[in-house]
């Protein structure tokens, strides 16, 4: 079962976190320290895993973010690295051609997808059509109410 | 201006362009608090805020929140916008909850009926949004809130795909947080089980992890998950990846999915059904082979889902154990895998190898790569890889190349990373005792261990050494004649010291007749060393010298000239002076005899579970424990681990208090010690343990321990003590008079379940028949086990107080248990054993929560006082116990093996115990199944 997982910049910038048990905020923020410490100080020709506490972390880096998840003993260390790539791929697909920025800016977006990915620290969803479908149709929802707000306000005269 | 999607809240979008642009940390504080304040006053003004507003300051906290700043406004309004009928200002308020809520109480039933508004609504985008936050808050409060609502909509034919996802995986994690609150019908699970038959791989995916977690809190409840989920896994594997469409990743279908599938498996034994066992065997050749073909892709992507899998159907292979063909196959597979250009797979390969060398069938094949795990260990980059070899090297060791090993681990400890030495240094101790023909060779490599890594030498470690030198008359004056040598080098690490200093006071004397060794230059040699030492080492040296009185009485008036010393005997350290002033005092008083018999060699040490693999095991704190991962240590707990620096004057004292507090029993507690001196004060009062620590106390009195009180009211006190001996326990009862009369006529029987048909033949002396006020009166004799038992021996005591009767009944806590005797076995011997034991009578299993805090030293002490081994080493998951004994009766000798299982994240323990004669399992695991 996934821990948690961190997305942070090559500066140690944290961008997103989500976490998947209860942790209170001082041991988030310990945690986020220490193992972002810990991946940064990572040379590039190592191994993606990392034995960390009683957890395994596995991270990965995409351009200028890395991707960090914190697994149990017993998962599978190769799939949660290819869960980190399914989540980008959803991401690019999502943003085209995703960057750092696309992240910062819609965060609350980044979580959504999480969300339909992942739940409860399990996979909940592998087919990317699916998850992107769930996300599309959030989209559909949002522009129709977008579209209410503004014609009530130009019923109002307002807009 | 990055590209916004939706285009929904622009006054958002401008916000964190601002904190971009803050070219200070405190100019983006200011622009933070700026922002705090205004949306602090628009909560509290404006009580006409829309959706829309709340939602932008919702979002607004949210980003503040995760730049790391606190926020501790704004729950209100983020619970309001849940009751929105607008799906993005519920889906904002939601996630807002999910990423900060730490929830008071009147906000967490606001909450909850939020929730349960939005999953009985009739849209499922609704009911998905409130089943996402439970998944992702999943509180004690929701498990027992939803008990009923989300199951149904797991297993109700009405709804709809993503929602049952949803489900399966929000109730996944309300089980994890609160198992005893969820209750799941029974009726339910065949469906839930069905659910790996769904047709649609999303639906499956999901369920496989709720079953996993439902079946590792019950597996026969789940047992028919075995055969749904070896035929799914077979549909898959057999499969082209062009049937599954957008579940096959990268040419692999349904990664995923088949790696669940695998895992779930590894809950079981392999299939009693042949027909299914052989379906699941042709699915783990079937991967076997796949592996071996050509890539589908360049991309690492195809090869690392590939090859996910393959690691799983290996871990799934040795869990199994038992099909030899397979094992020997997958570790020819890791074998390449060894020499892979990629860094994750000789990792990994090197990982899932030492499961491979723990399997009979599989140790040779892995020993062939030996010489490639040690050019990994000279060779790799990456620490963590050569960490992993070591790791390997260590599990593939045996007695056929553990001199090549030991050999090899010892060069590369020299130069190896500082985080992994002191774990190295316990590997190589605990493979030179395990694996040593020749004693001698096992003291060369322990003294060249502390030579060239004396600082990360634990305790346990030299501690050891000296355990087995004591144990063996063999090595002693090998012993005393090398660490002789090894104190003469120019600098000389102060664990050599230590070691060299007790080696030498106990068996100086063996090699005093060499010139070069006399008496005078080994006490100059040690001497020379004092200077340098901690106060602890020089308190050792101290009783060195002591002993050297003893051992050389030539030298005496050196010694004393030496404990005369101001730095000594008015040193500043309470410890040292203490035992100069002692010490000194001793030898001035004593006759040669009485100092012969109070400085006499130590008796050899019992025989236990090697401190070092213990150590080994605390070697990876917890997440929760503290940083620097030491457990405290239990007083009681170390009792005869190894010698003693016990603090003199404080040790005196507990003796004391416990002598006040324990009023009359006190000898009873001596028991636990054997003759071991705590170093100085052993000669004048025998050592006693401080009351055992509180984690193996029991309710079942006697079950962990050999002595303990037994009956206790205002005028007497009842204590036992016993010791084993096979099938016979000699027993001492100790009767404390508490009062400040005499107790008179006394007498005590012990009277059997069956009298006709005895368990027990019990043969006590007879008792004295008063008891002088604040006294205690002693009663032997031997209890022989006939056969195993079930019922109690009951206690009967009368006597007279003040000229009253009493009668006091109640029963022996006399479990079958103290008469296991401890079995030592390797993994092979341990596996083919518990094979053999398959009758259903033979075995018992209990599936138990945990009551104490789940503590691996804690579980590994009691089950090593509950009388039977600690084995480690042989589960190939280090947190699992197993373990042998011999049940000893007249009548025959019954094997026991067991297996403790413990599962962390459902605080619960899975117990199976194994014995050769039917029932008596049964028994053994009512004693224990409230005991972790």
């Amino acid at each position: 079962m996934l821990q948690f997982i961190l997305l942070f910049s090559r500066q140690g910038k944290l961008r997103l976190q989500k976490w998947y048990t209860t942790q209170t905020d001082k041991s988030k923020k310990k945690i986020t320290r220490e193992l972002i410490a810990a991946v940064l100080s990572r040379k590039p020709k190592m191994s993606s895993f990392l034995e960390w506490k009683d957890l395994k972390v596995v991270y990965k880096r995409y351009a200028s973010l890395y991707f960090c998840c914190a697994v149990e003993q017993d998962d599978n260390e190769l799939l949660t690295l290819e869960t980190i790539h399914r989540y980008v791929e959803l991401l690019d697909k999502y943003f085209g051609s995703v960057c750092e920025l696309d992240i910062i800016f819609n965060f609350e977006k980044a979580y959504f997808i999480f969300d339909e990915f992942i739940l409860g620290g399990e996979i909940q969803e592998t087919s990317k059509k699916s998850v992107l479908k769930a996300i599309n149709d959030q989209d559909v929802i949002q522009e129709e109410e977008l579209e209410e707000k503004r014609s009530v306000l130009e019923d109002l005269g307002l807009a | 201006m990055p590209n916004i999607r939706g285009d929904a809240m622009r006054g958002l979008a401008v916000f964190i362009s601002d904190i971009r642009n803050c070219k200070s940390r405190e100019a983006e504080l200011r622009r933070i608090n700026k922002e705090l304040t205004n949306i602090r006053q628009r909560f509290r003004a404006d009580k006409t805020l829309d959706g829309y507003q709340k939602k932008k300051y919702v979002c607004k906290l949210l980003f503040i929140f995760l730049l790391g700043h606190d926020i501790d406004f704004g729950y209100m309004e983020a619970v309001n916008l849940l009751s929105s009928n607008k799906y993005t200002e519920k889906q904002i308020g939601y996630l807002f909850i999910s990423v900060i809520m730490n929830s008071s109480s009147e906000m967490k039933q606001l909450i909850i009926q939020n929730i349960r508004n939005d999953i009985q609504s009739r849209n499922p985008i609704f009911i998905n949004l409130a089943l996402q936050c439970v998944a992702n808050i999943g509180e004690r409060e929701m498990a027992t809130a939803f008990t009923n609502e989300i199951p149904r909509l797991l297993i109700s034919g009405d709804t709809i795909d993503p929602v049952k996802q949803s489900a399966a995986l929000c109730l996944l994690r309300l089980h994890r947080t609160s198992p005893d609150s969820l209750q799941l019908n029974t009726e339910w699970t065949a469906r839930i089980i069905h659910l790996l038959n769904d047709q649609h791989l999303g639906v499956a995916t999901a369920a496989v992890s709720l079953i996993d977690a439902l079946v590792k809190r019950n597996p026969d409840e789940y047992k028919g998950c075995v055969n749904l989920a070896v035929s799914r896994l077979s549909r898959i594997v057999t499969s082209s990846y062009t049937d599954f469409q957008d579940y096959t990743y990268y040419f692999v279908p349904a990664p995923w999915l088949c790696v669940k599938l695998l895992r779930l498996l590894q809950n079981y034994p392999p299939p009693d059904d042949p027909s299914i066992r052989s379906r699941l065997n042709e699915c783990l050749d079937t991967i076997l082979n796949k592996a071996q073909e050509p890539l589908k892709s360049k991309k690492v992507q195809h090869s690392n889902a590939r090859n996910a899998v393959l690691f799983e159907a290996i871990n799934l292979i040795i869990h199994m154990d038992c099909e030899s063909t397979l094992l020997v196959r997958a570790c020819n597979q890791l074998g390449q895998f060894l020499q892979n250009r990629e860094t994750n797979l000789r990792y990994l390969a090197l990982e899932s190898m030492c499961l491979l060398a723990a399997s009979e069938f599989s140790h040779e094949a892995v020993k062939k790569h030996q010489e490639t795990v040690i050019n990994a260990l000279k060779s790799e980059r990456d620490v963590s890889v050569r960490q992993r070899a070591v790791d390997l090297l260590y599990a593939m060791c045996d007695r056929s190349n553990a001199e090549d090993i030991v050999q090899e681990m010892l060069t590369y400890l020299e130069t190896a990373d500082y985080t992994i030495r002191e774990e190295m240094v316990l590997k190589i101790a605990i493979l030179s005792e395990k694996y040593a023909v020749d004693y001698k060779w096992y003291l060369d490599i322990m003294l060249k261990l502390i030579r060239i890594a004396g600082d990360f030498v634990s305790e346990e470690v030299w501690y050891r050494v000296i355990q087995v030198v004591v144990n063996r008359n063999d090595v002693q004056s090998y012993a005393a004649k090398i660490a002789f040598e090894a104190l003469q080098a120019p600098a000389c690490h102060e664990n050599m010291i230590k070691v060299a200093g007790y080696i030498l006071g106990e068996y100086g004397n063996l090699i005093a007749l060499d010139p070069r060794s006399t008496p005078m230059i080994q006490f100059e040699l040690l001497h020379s060393k004092y200077h340098l030492c901690s106060p602890t080492t020089r308190s050792l040296i101290l009783s060195t010298y002591m002993k050297f009185i003893n051992l050389f009485p030539e030298i005496k008036q050196h010694v004393q000239d030496i404990l005369r010393h101001d730095s000594n005997f008015r040193s500043s350290d309470v410890e040292i002076q203490q035992r100069a002033t002692e010490y000194l005092r001793l030898s001035e008083i004593c006759s040669p005899t009485v100092l012969a018999t109070v400085l006499e060699i130590m008796p050899p040490y019992p025989e236990k579970q090697s401190p070092l693999l213990v150590r080994l095991k605390q070697k990876k704190p917890l997440m929760e424990a503290e940083p620097s991962g030491e457990t405290p240590t239990t007083p009681g707990a170390h009792t005869d681990d190894g010698p003693k620096l016990a603090d003199t004057a404080i040790h005196l004292n507990q003796q004391h208090q416990q002598q006040q507090q324990n009023g009359l029993l006190v000898s009873l507690d001596t028991i636990e010690s054997n003759g071991h001196y705590n170093e100085s004060t052993s000669y004048s009062l025998p050592s006693s343990s401080v009351p055992s620590a509180a984690p193996l106390q029991s309710a079942k009195k006697l079950l962990f321990k050999n002595s303990d009180i037994i009956f206790e009211n205002d005028i007497i006190q009842i204590g036992i003590k016993v010791e084993i001996m096979k099938s016979i326990l000699r027993v001492e009862f100790y009767y404390g008079n508490k009062t400040n009369s005499n107790l008179t006529n006394m007498s005590s029987s012990i009277s059997l379940a069956d009298e006709l048909d005895p368990d027990l033949r019990i043969n006590m002396e007879p008792i004295k028949s008063s008891i002088d006020p604040k006294a205690q009166i002693k009663q032997a004799g031997t209890i022989e086990c006939i056969k195993d038992y079930g019922n109690l021996p009951k206690m009967n005591v009368a006597f007279f107080y003040s000229n009253v009767p009493q009668k006091i009944d109640f029963p022996l806590p006399l479990y079958i248990n103290k008469f296991i005797e401890k079995a030592e076995m390797d993994s092979n011997n341990y596996f083919l054993r518990w094979r053999n034991l398959d009758k259903p009578d033979q075995e018992c299993q209990k599936i138990f929560p945990a009551k104490f805090p789940m503590n691996h030293n804690e579980c590994s002490q009691k089950l090593d006082s509950f009388g039977w081994s600690d084995l480690a080493g042989i589960d190939v998951n280090a947190d699992n116990f197993c373990g042998a004994g011999i049940l000893h009766t007249t009548a025959q000798q019954i094997g026991c093996l067991y297996r403790l299982e413990p599962n962390k994240q459902a605080k619960m323990y899975r117990l199976t115990i194994r014995t050769s004669k039917g029932g008596v399992a049964a028994r053994l695991a009512e004693l224990l199944e409230d005991q972790f």
